[in-house]
């Protein structure tokens, strides 16, 4: 039962996606969408099903045997679990809402088809992706969801900025992909096989804790993981894919698609355990993405990019939590930011479109009357993201973070978490504050067109805002079947000490944030307009230049490299030989000058000096 | 007897298409697809009732075997045999054979019958080239196909840019393989003449010349004189300049012959004659092999990049394709053969359909510079959806052939060559590039000009929709063509395997 | 077969070629540089008859009448085509009717 209800989630969507791919354009608007919202709507219901008859333990189904060849043997099979199942509920659950909310945002664009297909599409690879029981499959998933990342963000294709970002998100995504598939290789050498309860199970037996093999696999991995998660250094194309629809960035840079990577590194903890260097790195790269993020996010004025590094911050806690080793502590973020980040970019789209495609902060403001429900979607994702203690999802899966580094002794993480809570109220406060206070600062902002659907629009902002709540982090099964035990198992002394220092830290930060934007907003305006304030503003501004750093170290060198190239020089090499033909043409061809008699004369004296030379040899022979 | 009626079949066929002009323009059309639909359903035939698994050892090596004398004085016969390999190649030229017809319907119009006369043989000589064990047979198929392959372009080409003429395009892509034809023949004559010196016997046949007592010396530039030959072919660089001309320049179904199948013989070349007759000395070449093969995937793919033709940027993605080919050949590996035969399979797809892609573009736009185009995607229906596809294709999107067929050949390389493995491993990167820019420069972007274009009618729906459709089923059940090759590539690998443990290598 | 010794015979013979080569090599007129050519050839067939009477062999009696009769073959086909020329450029000078320029 539960195995025919897991089928059907992740068929329906590739059924939605195939007929709407074919349909060569007869399907009209409201057809699309009908096939695209409801195939994900079904497969939500599936996934229920499947959550209703899961027994506990894991379940494995193999389609057929992809490829065999000797020992290489990955199959088209599914494994559901604990962790797959809460990450098909996210992906279709959610994923279902952005859809549906989709149907009044995409409403009177151009290829509308194509939005829904691409969107099923994805659904299909993510599902994939976390139910894949192999590593091969798995990688499927993973590049289907890179491709299809890809079309959406360049849906709006004819504007070459955004096929650009499109474009500069799947190459940096492929690059972190090559590493895994570097480590996939590996894995197989090493191990004999791919298949990912195999892999965890061999691994120990194989690798020594700490084993250089063992790390470098696990190096690998996380390669992926961070090209896919946007953390530093492969996370510059996350700010510009958000050239892509507001529900794309809803449902696959915020929800889905980013998170792969700490899904990747939470299914294979095994293999990560085995590599406490590595380990170490998680944390390290997880606490630098959050904060470098953190601070660039403070400096955004595109409503979309400051939640774009909000969301890699968001992810910097999670790799900090893979990082210690508290791998469910992740994932509860994981599905807590799941909500909240969705709830906040479906607001921040009913924003954009109410105000005719303005997400410029500066030209907002003011419109908490005109757009109430919009309001009350950031108010709640607003207040789960900084963590409000004990009514937010946010406050308890942040807080399981941050204890269990603390438990654990990674003191510097910790404080980096600390630090991060501080910089999140900030932006979060100056992000509403520039949306909906104050004064219109556009004539788009005077004049909204508030959503009115209820159902397309005020029903999944409401769904995700009660998620956003306490009521999400019920809803949190717990994992700790599935996964390694965290740190801090045995003891909890401290905890409640911790509670009201991460408490503390939350409402310093916004208590910062409201003295700063407040009381002293001319003061800091006058600040950030020179100066050392001006500088630190372009410095957060651009993320702390990683895009010019990767600019001039690979993209121009490589324009280079193609423009000497493209004259293809071994080529040339190859003409050698016709070269040298044709000069010895050039030289012969001023023997022959077309007169008979010369020929003639050539002959005679050539004739003349061969007899005159077999006289000579026969002569001296003799 | 049906090895030899294979053969013969097309190149009757492509004189009765010579004739059939008087009788109307689509008469010769007619007769070539039903011709190479007739291969096609020869070879499924066969594959369907052949049995793969007991044949490649002991008394049975071959599938089906057909064997005459042609001129008993030099021990020449007319020796035909079949196995998995040679079978998914051929069925692989009745296939595309057909789109070639297809898709040259309504771009060729002058000289229609003439036209087919030289596909077919192209394609005649071709399947010969997979059927012929003899290896004075074998040269002669070789020769065979390039003849009219010159007409095809020549004849029917596009000049391109000043300076960049079809026939000069044409006598580029002859020169380059008539010498390395050249070579292969020195290289079979010097093979001969050993065994004679050996055995007092002059014999052209395979079985007779797998045994030959080479000395060292010897068998080391005869080896390199079948590589070179083949490496043309590939082609691996540095031997690959005749290519991108030749694809610039021919015709489409020129294109489709050319990247779909002529570049397989030389891989099938490897596979059937230069290794078994060399395991030892081809062992030893291995990394020089296989550092050509990475050469040719970075450089490929670089060039590719910098190309504004469209058909020269995939017939540089081709050498980028072909070097993963030829690291696997070379690898020694069964898993990474395999992988190599599904990655001919799924190029040829690909390759094709894209170059049917660029010719469908061209009839509507008249040009294949992509500095002219731009935003294609919303004047065109469907196509660039296509197009889409098979860039993901030809980028190594998992669910598709190619994918697997590149991860097969790195899965299967990295036991013996990690650092390979590693560099070959940019060449996805740099692939997703070229691809994606092409998608980027022709279908992305401003509109340059206002207006749609037409949709593909049924016919060249109904051929992109049987390349989708095999680029998947390959991609996600390759089990029915690795099951049929298994027999045929096990050995292969056992050559490598079997002589002396390789030194270091390239690790 | 007295009286004239084999040399002068052959002597006669390289004077005869020496003359139809230096015609050939000097003359500008296509009938002259025909004739000298016939005249090269006889030499060739005298050569062959003194050779074969001096050593008493029948074979270079066979040579000359092959000689002879490529002699007149040739002279057939040259004057032919000499016509043909002569009728195209109204000419026989052999640098005016040259299309050949290397």
């Amino acid at each position: 039962m539960m195995m025919a209800a897991t089928l059907l989630s992740f068929l329906l969507p590739l059924a939605g996606a195939i007929v709407l791919g074919f349909s060569g354009g007869r399907l009209g608007p409201r057809a699309s969408a009908a096939i695209g919202v409801g195939s994900v709507g079904l497969a939500a219901l599936a996934t229920a099903w499947a959550l209703l008859t899961f027994s506990g333990d894991s379940q494995g189904f193999t389609l057929w045997t992809w490829v065999s060849v000797g020992e290489f043997q990955p199959t088209m099979g599914v494994v559901v679990d604990r962790l797959s199942l809460v990450m098909m509920s996210i992906i279709t659950g959610v994923g279902f809402l952005i859809h549906l909310f989709a149907v009044w945002y995409m409403v009177g664009e151009a290829g509308i088809t194509r939005f829904y297909a691409w969107m099923n599409l994805f659904v299909f690879s993510m599902l994939v992706l976390v139910l894949a029981d192999n590593l091969l499959l798995l990688f499927l998933g993973w590049e289907g969801v890179g491709l299809c990342s890809y079309g959406l963000i360049g849906y709006y294709y004819q504007n070459e900025a955004n096929g650009r970002a499109a474009f500069k998100a799947f190459i940096v995504t492929r690059t972190g992909d090559v590493f895994l598939a570097l480590g996939l290789f590996l894995i197989f050498v090493e191990l004999g096989t791919l298949d990912i309860g195999l892999v965890l199970e061999q691994a120990p037996r194989v690798w020594a804790e700490g084993s250089v093999t063992a790390n470098l696999a696990a190096l690998l991995v996380l390669g992926g993981a961070l090209g896919k998660s946007a953390q530093v250094p492969l996370h510059t194309w996350l700010p510009d894919a958000m050239a892509g629809p507001t529900p794309v960035s809803a449902l696959i840079h915020a929800a889905t698609m980013v998170t792969a990577g700490v899904y990747l590194i939470a299914r294979l903890n095994g293999l990560f355990l085995l590599a406490p260097d590595v380990m170490w790195l998680v944390g390290i790269i997880g606490a630098l993405s959050l904060l470098l993020a953190a601070f660039a996010a403070l400096a955004q004025t595109d409503i979309k990019r400051v939640l774009a590094y909000s969301t890699m911050s968001q992810i910097g806690y999670m790799f900090l939590a893979l990082g210690v080793g508290a791998f469910d502590a992740a994932i509860f973020h994981l599905m807590t930011h799941a909500f909240f980040k969705a709830l906040l970019f479906l607001s921040a789209g009913a924003v954009i479109i109410s105000c005719h495609h303005e997400q410029d902060l500066s030209r907002l403001g003011g419109l908490w009357r005109k757009l109430p429900v919009a309001y009350a979607g950031f108010l709640a994702g607003g207040a789960s993201l900084v963590a409000l203690p004990l009514v937010t999802a946010g406050f308890f899966s942040k807080d399981e973070i941050l204890w269990q580094a603390m438990a654990s002794g990674h003191y510097g993480l910790f404080a980096a978490g600390l630090t991060g809570a501080v910089l999140t109220g900030l932006y979060t406060v100056r992000l509403i504050l520039g949306i909906f206070h104050g004064q219109p600062r556009s004539d788009h902002a005077r004049h909204p067109r508030p959503g009115t659907s209820p159902l397309r629009h005020h029903l999944p902002l409401a769904i995700l805002a009660v998620l956003s709540t306490f009521v999400g982090a019920w809803l949190y099964p717990g994992l700790e079947v599935v996964f390694p035990p965290p740190p801090d198992d045995a003891t909890n002394a401290g905890h409640t000490l911790f509670q009201f220092l991460a408490t503390g830290a939350v409402l310093a930060g916004l208590a910062l944030a409201g003295w700063l934007f407040l009381a002293r907003r001319r003061w800091l305006d006058a600040k950030v307009g020179r100066g050392l304030g001006a500088r630190l503003w372009i410095l957060f501004n651009r993320a702390w230049g990683f895009d010019a750093l990767f600019d001039r170290t690979l993209v121009r060198p490589w324009q280079a490299l193609v423009r000497v190239l493209r004259f293809d020089f071994i080529n040339l090499g190859m003409n050698l030989p016709a070269v040298i033909a044709r000069l010895c043409n050039a030289g012969l061809v001023r023997s022959q000058d077309g007169q008979l008699r010369t020929y003639a004369k050539v002959m005679v004296f050539g004739a003349t000096v061969i007899l005159v030379g077999l006289v000579m040899t026969q002569g001296g022979g003799a | 007897m049906i090895l030899f009626w294979l053969i013969l079949i097309p190149f009757l066929g492509g004189m009765l298409c010579w004739h059939s002009e008087r009788w109307g323009e689509q008469a010769p059309r007619w007769i070539a697809l039903a011709t190479m639909l007739f291969v096609l359903a020869v070879s499924v035939v066969l594959w369907a009732g052949g049995d793969f698994s007991a044949y490649g050892t002991g008394e049975r090596p071959w599938l089906l075997e057909w064997r005459v004398p042609w001129i008993p004085r030099f021990g020449i016969e007319i020796h035909l045999a079949l196995d998995g390999l040679s079978l998914i190649l051929i069925a692989l030229t009745g296939f595309l054979g057909a789109l070639a017809v297809l898709c040259s319907w309504k771009e060729i119009v002058e000289r229609v019958g003439f036209f087919h006369l030289n596909l077919l043989f192209v394609l005649g000589g071709v399947v010969g080239v997979f059927l012929a064990l003899d290896l004075l047979l074998f040269f002669l198929f070789w020769e065979v196909m390039l003849v009219p392959m010159y007409f095809l372009i020549a004849l029917w080409g596009h000049s391109g840019s000043p300076g960049q003429t079809r026939i000069r395009a044409a006598t580029r892509f002859f020169i380059y393989t008539q010498a390395s034809g050249l070579l292969m023949l020195v290289a079979i004559l010097a093979l001969v003449f050993v065994h004679y010196t050996n055995s007092g016997e002059i014999t052209f046949s395979y079985d007779a010349l797998l045994n030959a007592d080479v000395p060292d010396n010897l068998s080391f530039w005869i080896m390199l004189g079948f590589f070179i030959a083949f490496a043309v072919k590939l082609p691996a660089v540095p031997f690959h300049g005749w290519l991108p001309d030749a694809h610039a320049q021919a015709p489409t179904a020129g294109s489709v012959d050319l990247a779909g199948i002529l570049l397989k013989t030389a891989a099938y070349g490897m596979l059937r004659f230069a290794i078994p007759l060399f395991p030892e000395q081809s062992q030893a070449f291995a990394p020089v092999a296989m550092a050509l093969g990475v050469v040719g995937i970075i450089y490929g793919a670089v060039l590719a990049c910098g190309q504004q033709d469209i058909k020269r940027l995939i017939a540089y993605a081709s050498i980028s394709h072909m070097g993963f080919v030829l690291i696997a050949v070379y690898s020694g590996s069964e898993l990474a053969i395999q992988g190599a035969i599904v990655l001919m399979v799924a190029h040829a797809f690909s390759s094709a359909a894209l170059f049917i892609l660029s010719g469908q573009l061209f009839e509507r736009i008249h040009t294949r510079d992509m500095r002219r185009m731009g935003g294609l995607w919303g004047r065109i229906p469907v196509l660039p959806g296509v197009t889409l596809f098979f860039l993901a294709a030809s980028l190594g999107m998992p669910a598709t052939a190619n994918f697997l067929g590149e991860f097969m050949v790195l899965f299967g390389t990295f036991r013996s060559a990690p650092v390979v493995v590693v560099i070959a491993s940019a060449g996805l990167v740099l692939g997703a590039i070229y691809s994606l820019l092409m998608m980027q420069r022709v279908h992305f972007g401003r509109e340059q000009q206002p207006g749609l274009l037409a949709g593909p009618d049924v016919r060249e729906y109904g051929m992109m929709l049987a390349l989708i459709g095999l680029t998947l089923a390959v991609g996600l059940n390759p089990q029915p063509l690795l099951d049929t090759t298994a027999s045929m590539v096990r050995p292969v690998a056992d050559l490598f395997m079997a002589g002396p443990v390789r030194a270091g290598g390239m690790n | 077969m007295t009286g004239i010794p084999m040399e002068h015979g052959l002597i006669l013979a390289v004077i005869l070629f020496s003359l139809g080569l230096a015609g050939l090599m000097l003359r500008r007129s296509m009938l002259f540089v025909l004739m000298s050519l016939e005249v090269m050839l006889n030499a060739a067939a005298l050569a062959f008859v003194v050779g074969s009477t001096a050593w008493n062999q029948p074979e270079g009696q066979a040579m000359f009448l092959l000689v002879i009769t490529l002699a007149a073959a040739e002279a057939s086909v040259g004057l032919a085509l000499m016509i043909q020329l002569y009728q195209r450029f109204r000419s026989l000078e052999l640098h005016e009717v040259s299309r050949m320029r290397g």
